[in-house]
């Protein structure tokens, strides 16, 4: 079966997962990606909140030391997660029609 | 008309500064009606439009590192605009009376049902330039001549992201951050960046095409106390009590460099306290400059 992939970034305040999401991204395997800065409030209140919808954690950013003399230095969000989740197609020769009309295949998530 | 040290304090707290309507409606009109002769007949897409636009006359072609005050001949719209007292004043209170031009653009974005329709995306967040770990700064003055609706996409950007050293578009997974801003203005607003900030044009889902004019300057000399400071007051924002504090005190300056934004990660968020006090201390020419303690305590060396 033909599965497509769901990803979500969501940047959390600490490293804890059960903090606040201050940051988000979506990308969608299935063409529904968003555009930069077209969301006003985040899909989840916390990273936590993700699994238990689930969302599959895949990686998280790890916790780096502070170089010397770059201690203060602000750069690039610390605390990234990045969430799946695999959409399983229909088989397109299971999907009948019904009553002469087509009928779009549901597509249904699956955990990996 | 020089800036105030509030003004002063909230740029560098958000890296932005913005002014509804400072440029009146004929120059507006006058802007607005000098691109538009050259982009009638309308273009089919945006690379005939600028086709068009690069070798005409609206904006001058100004060689990178020239004096701002010689970049524009007498009579341009543009020299009539940077005239303006309010214009100047800020320009003035930033980066000096003998600022550098660096480079300008006129962005176009067309309206829907013109043109390619991959012109509808959304630029990515980004910083301008490259890696650049200055304390001095460059400002960006972004000048509207025509209003800006929510549907034009006006410039989208991340208040408060100035000071994070980060390369240009690497930052372009970032989509959406707590109290991010998109710009929404009368005609003949302009809004000055500090050349830090994180930002991006919005998608234009209207009919109308959205034009910005966009300059970039650089100082040519310390950046200290260019502004009107006599509502300064480094000794007492320096006082103020911290945490169990005293709300019957009035410390603007203190009060908005040490007001954080919703998106900072709560560690990160100090870091940026401190950065602004530094951004402070070179601003004010005052090395000891101080608010909440941030900078005292981790420089406390006598133990």
């Amino acid at each position: 079966m033909a599965q497509r992939q769901k990803i979500l970034v969501l940047y959390l305040a600490t490293s804890a997962l059960d903090t606040a999401v201050i940051g988000w991204a979506q990308y969608d395997g299935l063409g529904g990606t968003s555009m930069t800065g077209d969301e006003r409030s985040p899909p989840y209140k916390t990273g936590v909140a993700a699994l238990e919808d689930g969302w599959r954690l895949f990686q998280a950013s790890p916790l780096l030391p502070h170089p010397p003399g770059i201690e203060f230095q602000t750069s690039y969000l610390k605390y990234e997660f990045w969430f799946e989740q695999w959409i399983t197609l229909p088989d397109p020769e299971t999907v009948g029609t019904a009553g002469g009309a087509s009928r779009r295949p549901e597509a249904e998530m699956t955990s990996s | 008309m020089k800036l105030t040290s509030a003004q002063m304090a909230e740029f560098v707290a958000a890296g932005v500064l913005g002014f509804e309507g400072l440029v009146p409606d004929a120059l507006n009109r006058r802007f607005i009606d000098e691109a538009e002769q050259v982009l009638t007949p309308k273009p089919a897409s945006i690379t005939e439009a600028y086709r068009l636009l690069l070798p005409s006359e609206v904006l001058p072609k100004v060689s990178p590192g020239v004096s701002f005050g010689a970049a524009f001949r007498d009579g341009h719209i543009l020299k009539e605009i940077f005239s303006l007292p309010k214009v100047a004043g800020l320009i003035d209170s930033l980066v000096g009376p003998d600022a550098r031009f660096d480079h300008h653009f006129l962005h176009l974005t067309l309206g829907q049902g013109i043109g390619d329709p991959r012109t509808v995306r959304a630029q990515h967040n980004h910083q301008d330039s490259t890696i650049d770990p200055r304390q001095a700064f460059d400002i960006q003055l972004f000048y509207f001549p025509q209003a800006v609706t929510f549907e034009m996409g006006g410039t989208r950007y991340i208040p408060g992201s100035h000071l994070r050293v980060v390369s240009e578009a690497a930052i372009a997974r970032y989509q959406n951050l707590l109290g991010q801003r998109q710009i929404v203005c009368p005609a003949g607003s302009i809004y000055c960046f500090h050349m830090g900030v994180w930002h991006g044009a919005g998608a234009n889902r209207s009919a109308d095409q959205r034009l910005l004019y966009k300059i970039r300057l650089a100082p040519n000399g310390p950046q200290v106390r260019l502004w009107n400071d006599e509502d300064l007051s480094l000794e007492s924002d320096a006082s103020r009590p911290i945490f169990w504090s005293d709300n019957l005190r009035q410390d603007p300056v203190a009060e908005r460099l040490m007001r954080l934004e919703p998106w900072y990660e709560a560690d990160t968020g100090r870091l940026e306290l401190i950065n602004r006090i530094k951004l402070w201390r070179y601003l004010t020419g005052s090395p000891q400059a101080d608010i909440d303690y941030w900078m005292t305590r981790i420089e406390n060396e006598q133990a």
